[in-house]
């Protein structure tokens, strides 16, 4: 049976099997059901577990020993000449074994061989999925008949079926973790190759970046440099011009939309500003380079400056804008929060509206709203696609807004866009880059958290 | 700069007219109908004088018709079960309904003679010279000196340092809490006592040196010991301050005030002397109160 189906038929048989266990509950008691110990339905989900939990283990644990059993089982069936191969070339002939067992016709010519080794793949292959799907089928069974049995008027369904959720619970949350843990160690390992060839301190202090390196040693203009300087100040730069743009304007609606607009106000304008936060950025991004910079490139020229058509206040405007629904929704939220109990203290103390947001509202949502300012710095950082579109790709060391600059994040999408090798110092660059992104935004959204919990404390 | 003290020399002549004034008040009709009031609305020296005062939140008809005087030196102490609307009036002396958006005000509310709810009315000086307690102590998370500096600062009744310096010390003695905190003035006020802090906050309202005190049940998040010295306080306060404090309980009423007024189901439904409230009420429903039948 294949597994999809087999998947299928366990969950039919634990669905009956929920009911079975629900109905043997009352026949226990008689029908008294006040006696049981758990409601009935925990009967029911303690039976449909035990028919559910052993069959899915033996599936994953089947399937994830499968490819190997059999791959040993049709290799040790093959010629001696093709056996003493070295390991590259016997994966290779392995590989058209599986492709022409699955039906792929990789050559019109088959080797009599690979055909006959590929027939064997397969039986073996049913065999395997037959024996698992009888080994599934009675281990749910058997389980179903267990907990059956086990049902009475003392036995606490409710307790293991609570056990059981929790831990289910903390398998899903670890799974996030560790996906995230695997994630930072490839980046990492990938980091460590590239560090091999680049040196460190080059890759970090370096102040030329132009990652073309020779295809061939004859090739010229192609040195390849690896100095991220310019690429980290085209971010800064930008994420700068964004939250020039973003703090003031997110700020002053927030402070309007929680202290002065009336409440039918607040509820049309402040999901309308939270819209800003759910335009994709691809269309931000030709929004940018489209309108905005041409825009900037003209007022520019007719005052007699030299404006770059990729400039990075284009994208730096733009992603300031987007931005804004961060800061203004985040504080607006953290200054609702500030208790009216303050607010009434120092309206009864004849201070006016702005004394009291002044001197009492924003410094007691102050952590939060530095805490909301860092998550949309974060986000500035991590930004790509506008800054693609309008910011340009020359890594030009300036802090002249009106220039092209770019970005650690476009310079990740360059260097892997396209054909690749993947043992290239170029294309290792990217997970590098990513490393220490990823360092700088984990290093602010840890600070913005820990701002943001100190905060919480301040008033209990 | 200092509107605060610049009222005060024309509250005196405004009293003094406001006085004989008073004399040409109609007398309501006291006795028997329900909803007037009954007992004496008047006070000997009035500072603070309700006619007519309703309050709408909304459709809901929150106070009815309420006319009271309240006298000077004198601490009336407001009563009656929860949602009659004791704390809503209390407000509206200072005008911090303002900040409830559906609330409406209207009828006569004057203290020292000038119309609290008149459109030329600035609340910034009105409040300074009519301070406020609340029922939860609510400190700023700021520290102990800045808590009581905010109000002068924000008033500029200290020039320098050495002046604010002694506001916060007048203050903090007035509330009896110096001998506490001297040594601790810098530090969070949100770390003090529950008692503390109340008293903190009466600090704070007394830095702006005002005139009239409302306090909105407050003793009430307190234990036994700090109620006893803050109704200690309030009785020294009253030497030199106009104290309106609501409060459900009774004898903290009986102890601390000299008139109790009683409010029922958004009227005022008895006002006289403490003593004649609590020992030989005129209404049924103030005995039924006090006696404990409910509320």
């Amino acid at each position: 049976m294949q597994t999809p189906y087999l998947l299928f038929t366990l969950l039919i048989i634990s669905i009956l099997a929920y009911f079975i266990g629900k109905m043997r509950s009352a026949t226990v008691v008689e029908g008294a059901l006040r006696e049981l110990h758990s409601l009935p339905a925990y009967y029911g989900y303690y039976t449909a577990l035990w028919g559910l939990i052993p069959g899915l283990f033996i599936i994953l644990t089947w399937l994830s020993f499968e490819p190997a059993w059999l791959s040993y089982q049709t290799v040790a069936a093959l010629p001696e000449e093709i056996q003493s191969l070295p390991s590259s070339k016997l994966n290779l002939q392995l590989n058209k074994i599986k492709n022409f067992a699955a039906g792929m016709q990789v050559a019109i010519q088959v080797d009599p061989i690979i055909a006959e080794a590929a027939e064997r793949y397969n039986q073996l292959r049913k065999i395997s999925r037959t024996t698992l799907t009888l080994v599934v089928l009675i281990c749910s069974l058997a389980g179903i008949w267990l907990a059956h049995k086990k049902i009475s008027k003392d036995y606490r369904a409710r307790n293991v079926v609570e056990k059981i959720m929790t831990g289910l619970m903390i398998l899903a949350s670890t799974i996030a973790i560790f996906t995230t843990v695997g994630i930072v160690a490839s980046v990492v390992f990938e980091s460590l190759l590239f560090f091999r060839q680049v040196p460190f301190f080059d890759f970090l202090f370096g102040l030329e970046w132009s990652p073309q390196t020779a295809l061939r040693a004859d090739q010229i203009g192609s040195s390849g440099a690896f100095g991220a300087v310019p690429l980290f100040a085209g971010t800064l730069l930008i994420s700068s011009i964004a939250l020039i743009v973003a703090v003031p304007i997110g700020l002053m609606s927030a402070i309007y939309l929680s202290e002065f607009a009336g409440s039918k106000l607040r509820a049309t304008a402040k999901p309308t500003l939270e819209i800003l936060a759910g335009i994709p950025t691809v269309v931000y991004g030709f929004f940018a380079a489209l309108t905005v910079a041409p825009f900037i490139r003209e007022t520019g020229e007719s005052w007699g400056w030299v404006v770059s058509s990729e400039s990075a206040l284009a994208a730096g405007l733009v992603m300031g804008i987007m931005i804004i629904p961060f800061v203004s929704s985040l504080s607006d939220d953290v200054i609702n929060a500030v208790p009216q109990s303050l607010r009434d203290a120092a309206y009864a103390l004849g201070a006016t509206q702005a004394e009291t947001i002044k001197q009492v509202i924003l410094p007691a949502a102050l952590p939060g709203i530095v805490g909301s300012i860092l998550l949309a710095a974060s986000r500035a950082i991590g930004e790509t696609m506008i800054v693609v579109m309008a910011a340009g790709l020359a890594a030009n060391l300036t802090a002249n807004p009106l220039e092209a600059v770019t970005t650690v994040t476009v310079q990740i999408v360059t260097l892997l866009v396209g054909d690749q090798e993947f043992d290239s110092p170029k294309t290792l660059a990217a997970f590098a880059l990513g490393l220490m992104l990823f360092v700088v935004t984990l290093a602010l959204n840890v600070i913005a958290l820990h701002i943001v919990r100190k905060y919480r404390e301040q008033y209990e | 700069m200092n509107t605060v003290t610049q009222l005060k020399p024309k509250s005196v002549s405004r009293m003094k007219t406001l006085i004989s004034k008073n004399i040409s008040v109609k007398p309501l009709n006291l006795q028997g109908e329900m909803g007037a009031t009954v007992g004496s609305i008047h006070a000997d020296n009035p500072r603070i004088t309700c006619r007519n005062v309703n309050v709408f939140y909304g459709e809901n008809h929150a106070i009815q018709d309420i006319n009271l005087d309240i006298g000077t030196n004198e601490v009336i102490s407001l009563i009656g079960p929860s949602g009659c609307g004791k704390s809503t009036f209390l407000r509206c002396l200072n005008r911090m309904n303002d900040t409830v958006e559906s609330c409406r005000v209207n009828g006569e509310i004057k203290i020292d003679n000038v119309d609290v709810y008149s459109k030329h009315m600035d609340v910034v000086p009105l409040r300074a010279q009519v301070g406020m307690v609340f029922q939860k102590p609510n400190p700023f998370p700021k520290s102990i000196y800045d808590n009581i500096a905010y109000g002068p600062k924000i008033h500029g009744l200290a020039s320098t340092k050495a002046e604010l310096d002694q506001i916060v010390e007048s203050s903090l003695r007035k509330a009896g809490l110096w001998d506490e905190v001297k040594d601790r003035l810098h530090q969070p006020g949100t770390g003090l006592s529950g008692g503390q802090q109340q008293r903190l906050c009466i600090a704070r309202t007394l830095s702006v040196e005002p005139e009239v005190i409302l306090m909105d049940e407050p003793c009430s998040a307190l234990d036994p010991i700090a109620t006893a010295k803050i109704e200690q306080l309030i009785d020294e306060l009253r030497q030199r301050y106009t104290i309106a404090i609501v409060t459900h309980s009774m004898q903290q009423a009986a102890r601390v005030s000299q008139r109790t007024a009683y409010f029922h189901l958004g009227k005022l439904i008895e006002v006289g002397k403490t003593s004649d409230v609590f020992t030989n009420p005129l209404h049924e429903l103030t005995q039924d109160y006090i006696t404990g039948r409910f509320g």
